[in-house]
């Protein structure tokens, strides 16, 4: 089943990167392959921005005055910093990058539906992208990554509609990486391959991209309904208009609480193979983790009122939206014990990718967990806009999302690249970052609790030695995500040769080369077993039983 | 509350009839984070070192189904899911319904960028501060004069968003003599972080003082907020159509919870909203019978000045009623209520 | 229906163009689902401020001409049979035919959108275009009510009105595409997806016209 290495002595063969090196064949590529590492260049970039921005924040948060940056420019600095990381990096993140490259090799198929909608789609999102740098160059955008009306829409002196056209035209290449995704795993799967044959990573995906695709139309009319207020003073918001500013977030939130499901499907994708492989087993439960992507994708549209609770939205309705938040939380549920229950009776390596699984596990039933407390509707009263509100989500996506994109990133680094990354360096870094990541966020819970506000630059004195924690805690982060970066780029210089399957998995991808060709497979690839189908040792010592070796061999001949 | 070592604070002070409870759910809720967590953790980590590459664990017969554990898994924290709703569910319907009590304080907050302004209806201002009695239930009428604001008082456990167009109740009664942090929570512009300010809830006696010391306007007794709405009727000439005689507009006696009919059929309670709307934007809620020929006072009052006119309205109930001058001033009464 | 394959072009990803087919249908059917969720968006504001300002919307139709509305009712039904022939003209790999119905399809879009400006002219003129010169005067309407209706009624028309600008856009080139292929099979892919477009814009208006100039009767 294990495919052989490939030897370093023969010469260089055919793969979809170095079939062709000119600038051409990269900006007109219908690869899904290399569309996937055009998407990883743009997101780092704009991670590097919105992680600067970051570090900003925590500098003027440590001392209790607002003293390192005014007023306005602080505002600018959380809003530039929610706007690129949403749109720019989190939305995009797993689908554009690990989803456009592996999707279509585990299904068994040459490329996506609609490789030239795939271009565009990165085409869309980088413009999206330069308008959204355009806003930060002509000064940033002070209104909150949420836009609440009627300041965006009437009060901002800022460039808000340029903002929210970046958010708009990014929004478009979600939407066509969804709809590309859908038709894809809908009419492109190999022979054999049943739905209940998918890896995981596919079916969550799959709810990924409908999320997508039924969501974003609606911040995509509800951003150009405040450019509209804000351009033609038309009152649709603004009740100094005529308008409604509760509207605005119903209809903001209706899109941007799936979004979140967007942000964190993939990455619950992601874990289902790096446990898999790295315990040697199929995932416990495989139907169960399967529909619960589902039934995440059907809750998340119906549970936008929990950001309410306060608005002056009607309690009745506030009581739907607190039950249906309370049942969102079980599939989540189920994921998490069905992944700590494949370990056992598994074979466990931590290899790098595997400690990232294992951090998420760990960071993101805190933040799961601690969006209870959100959705317990008293509650919610005294930590609606606070510290507990940030550290909760910062939990889920970076502890969660962004967790799990490193960990895709180095499980299919060798395949995309075809080099090894330096294991002990990789170890290190993903220790450096659930440290950091610790410090820095849980001094934030206790911060909420005793009341400090979001989106404040100055705070009472008493609350600095907490806020100095969370500052030193994000400098570790960074030097954490710093050193990723620095030892993968030198990996595609330097790094040792990666054989075609380097963790021994299960999967179509293990089979194809590293890098693949440009086709992905020679021969249209025949299923014929389940996924995760690792063989079962019997053997009460721990030993491997040759007998069932000899069967399993045998039954692998005559598949 | 704070660690022994550094000083560092972890729980705040908890000063209102609600904050108990409240932090008694909170706990719970942590509890059961906290028992989850060591569930999920404990797990990772034994499977991990029991059954690491190369281990001798007993693998046979792994497992990869089992309907019951995928049961239990969902249900059981389903059923603690429900429960932490329902209790939540059941103090927030408390916390907003109006607390029984004759004896409530009735204070209106404006808010705007970058301060609050509180008016109490005998008369006392103030800016970023809020002077209540101790024991005694307070009821906020708040509404912004621009964008949205959130008045929070962590202490108290309680914040509501503070909305232009639409004033907002919030309830609560305090337990705690003392000075609390008040600030605003909804992101409103540049001073967002500097539109704080404090709550002093003080002893019967010193609030007494208080309020002796503080009146507004001009005179010994000072002049109630129900009376500066009456200089206001009478500056802006609004008895030129709304005196009974006059038969223009339509009476004002009576008016404040009572049910009107607008010309297109619509029934509605005369309430804050509606009073407000009918001040600032006459033409979109015309009594039936009445002709549409009110001006609209949209951009010439401030909010402030509304809510004046509003609780002068609120004194005119049957034409019997005593006149505005004794009703409203409790100087004498003080907190008694 | 029944497909002609020979030397129609099937995309490199495909292993057939039974599954070309599919794919491309499959999509351009989610596509629409978004534009219904766009749309939607704008359809709810409609139906919360009707709600709030019933008397406001009643007054505020009796501007716009149910005549006019309704000629261009009938113009986009059309449009949508000879679009319809269109595509079954393609599928019979008939040339002439298929450039005739894509001619008159052209043709009604463009005369759809010749009253379309007519009409907003006419609200133009008449001050009815909402922001600063708006004006309303009904006895017993609060012109902001009636402004509301208005802002929804551009907002919804003219949205709908770009997306019979993108209609007759791809129809051109169509067109064009047809003309320099003309030698080769027709490829009716394109042409099938851009009728499933123009069939859905057509729905669209069949909702708008009597949400907007039908209501509360005449």
């Amino acid at each position: 089943m294990s495919a052989a290495g490939v030897a370093t002595k023969q010469p260089e063969a055919v793969n979809y990167l170095n079939v062709d090196n000119s600038i051409k064949s990269w900006l007109l590529t219908e690869d899904h392959k290399r569309i996937g590492i055009l998407y990883l260049v743009t997101i780092s970039l704009m991670f590097l921005v919105g992680g600067i921005f970051a570090m900003l924040i925590r500098l003027e948060l440590l001392t209790p005055a607002g003293d390192v940056v005014m007023s306005d420019t602080y505002n600018k600095m959380f809003t530039m910093h929610g706007v690129i990381m949403i749109f720019f990096f989190l939305i995009p993140s797993i689908p554009a990058v690990l989803g456009n490259f592996c999707l279509p090799i585990m299904i068994g198929a040459r490329d996506v539906a609609f490789p030239r909608l795939n271009l565009a789609s990165w085409y869309v999102f980088t413009l999206g992208a330069t308008l959204g740098v355009t806003a930060l160059v002509l000064g940033g955008v002070d209104t909150g990554w949420t836009f609440y009306t009627p300041y965006s829409s009437s009060f901002s002196h800022t460039p808000v509609i340029i903002a929210v056209s970046g958010a708009f035209v990014a929004g478009f290449a979600s939407i066509f990486t969804g709809l590309n995704f859908i038709v894809t795993i809908h009419k492109m799967r190999a022979p054999g391959m049943t739905w209940f044959r998918l890896p995981l990573f596919v079916w969550g995906q799959y709810a990924t991209s409908l999320i997508m695709v039924l969501g974003t139309p609606v911040i995509a009319i509800t951003l150009l309904l405040v450019a509209v207020e804000r351009g033609l003073r038309i009152g649709v918001f603004d009740p100094a208009l005529g308008g409604d500013p509760v509207l605005f977030q119903h209809l903001f939130w209706f899109y941007s609480h799936p979004a979140v499901y967007i942000m964190i499907l993939p990455g619950m994708g992601v874990m289902s193979e790096l446990i898999a492989t790295f315990s040697r087993k199929r995932i416990f439960g495989y139907e169960f983790v399967a529909y619960s992507s589902l039934a995440i994708a059907v809750l998340s549209f119906v549970v936008w009122g929990h950001h309410m609770f306060v608005s002056g939205q009607s309690m009745y309705l506030g009581m739907v939206f607190s039950v249906l938040t309370t049942l969102v939380a079980i599939p989540s549920a189920v994921k998490i014990f069905n992944w700590a229950v494949t370990m056992h009776k598994g074979h466990v390596k931590l290899d790098s990718p595997m400690l990232y699984a294992l951090s998420f596990i760990g960071l993101f039933t805190i933040g799961g967990l601690t969006g209870l407390f959100l959705a317990a509707m008293a509650v919610d009263i005294h930590l609606h806009d606070t510290y507990f509100v940030v550290a909760h989500f910062h939990y889920v996506m970076v502890g969660g999302a962004i967790v799990a994109f490193l960990g895709a990133l180095h499980y299919w680094w060798p395949k995309m690249t075809g080099r090894m990354y330096p294991e002990p360096w990789a170890k290190l870094s993903a220790l450096i970052v659930f440290i950091g990541f610790n410090l820095t966020f849980f001094p934030q819970f206790i911060l909420g609790y005793l009341g400090m506000p979001r989106r404040y630059h100055s705070y009472p004195d008493e609350w600095q030695t907490l806020n100095v924690l969370s500052s030193a805690g994000a400098s570790i982060l960074a030097s954490g995500f710093i050193l990723v970066a620095v030892y993968l780029l030198w990996s595609l210089r330097y790094g040792a040769k990666a054989p075609a399957n380097p963790w021994d998995a299960t999967g179509l991808e293990w089979k194809t080369p590293s890098p693949p060709p440009p086709t992905n497979f020679t021969q249209r690839p025949i299923i014929t077993e389940e996924a995760y189908n690792y063989p079962i040792v019997l053997a009460k010592n721990g030993e491997p039983d040759e007998a069932v070796k000899q069967e399993e061999a045998e039954k692998h001949e005559h598949a | 509350m704070r660690l022994p070592f550094a000083n560092i604070p972890i729980w705040p002070e908890g000063a209102s009839k609600a904050a108990f409870e409240m932090d008694l759910l909170y706990l719970v809720i942590v509890g059961l984070t906290v028992f989850f967590c060591i569930i999920v953790f404990g797990l990772v980590i034994y499977f991990v070192a029991k059954y690491y590459a190369g281990s001798k664990a007993d693998r046979s017969n792994p497992t990869f189904h089992n309907m019951p554990l995928e049961l239990a898994w969902s249900l059981i924290p389903l059923a603690l899911g429900l429960f932490v709703f329902g209790w939540a569910a059941k103090l927030f319907v408390e916390m907003q319904a109006p607390i029984q009590s004759e004896n409530a304080l009735n204070i209106y907050v404006v808010g705007k960028q970058w301060m609050w302004q509180m008016q109490h209806p005998t008369g006392q201002r103030e800016n970023n501060e809020l002077h209540i009695p101790v024991g005694r239930s307070v009821k906020l009428t708040l509404i912004s004069q621009d964008v949205i604001h959130s008045f929070y008082v962590p202490a108290f456990r309680t914040k509501t968003d503070v909305v232009p167009g639409r004033y907002r109740t919030l309830w609560f009664e305090p337990t705690k003599v003392g000075k609390y942090h008040l600030f605003c929570a909804e992101f409103c512009g540049t001073k967002h972080a500097e539109m704080t300010g404090w709550v002093y809830v003080l002893s019967p006696e010193d609030y007494e003082k208080w309020l002796q010391d503080n009146r507004w306007g001009m005179g010994d007794e000072g002049v109630t907020v129900a009376q500066a709405g009456q200089a206001l009727y009478e500056q802006l000439q609004c008895s030129s159509c709304h005196a009974p005689e006059q038969r223009i507009g339509p009476p004002l006696t009576g008016l404040y919870g009572s049910t009107r009919t607008l010309s297109d059929g619509r029934r509605v309670v005369a309430d804050y909203d509606y009073l407000r709307q009918a001040i600032l934007d006459p033409q979109a809620v015309t009594v039936s019978g009445h002709e549409p020929i009110m001006p609209p006072y949209r951009g010439q009052l401030t909010e402030q000045e509304v809510i004046q006119l509003i609780e002068f309205i609120k004194t005119l109930s049957a034409p019997e009623a005593p006149p505005v001058a004794e009703a409203e001033q409790s100087d004498d009464s003080g907190g008694n209520g | 229906m029944s497909t002609h394959e020979g030397d129609l072009h099937v995309g490199h990803q495909f292993e057939d163009a039974e599954q070309q087919l599919d794919s491309y249908s499959a999509g351009m059917w989610l596509f629409l689902v978004t534009e219904v969720l766009f749309f939607g968006g704008l359809f709810l504001a409609y139906i919360i401020y009707r709600t709030r300002y019933t008397e406001a919307f009643v007054a505020a139709h009796h501007e716009l001409d149910w005549q006019l509305g309704g000629l261009n009712t009938v113009i986009l039904i059309t449009s949508s049979l000879t679009m319809a022939l269109g595509v079954r003209a393609a599928v019979l790999n008939r040339m002439k035919a298929v450039l005739g119905w894509l001619g008159l399809t052209f043709l009604c879009a463009g005369g759809f959108m010749v009253v379309k400006y007519i009409e907003y002219s006419a609200k133009f003129e008449h001050h009815l275009f909402p922001g600063p010169n708006f004006e309303f005067h009904h006895a017993g309407i609060d012109p902001g009510q009636a402004q509301m209706f208005f802002n929804l009624y551009f907002a919804m028309t003219g949205l709908h009105g770009a997306h019979v600008l993108i209609g007759m856009i791809t129809m051109i080139i169509l067109v064009i595409r047809l003309w320099v292929m003309r030698k080769q099979r027709i490829d009716f892919i394109p042409i099938e997806l851009t009728g499933l477009y123009w069939h859905f814009v057509d729905l669209v208006w069949i909702f708008l016209f009597p949400l907007f100039y039908l209501v509360g009767g005449n």
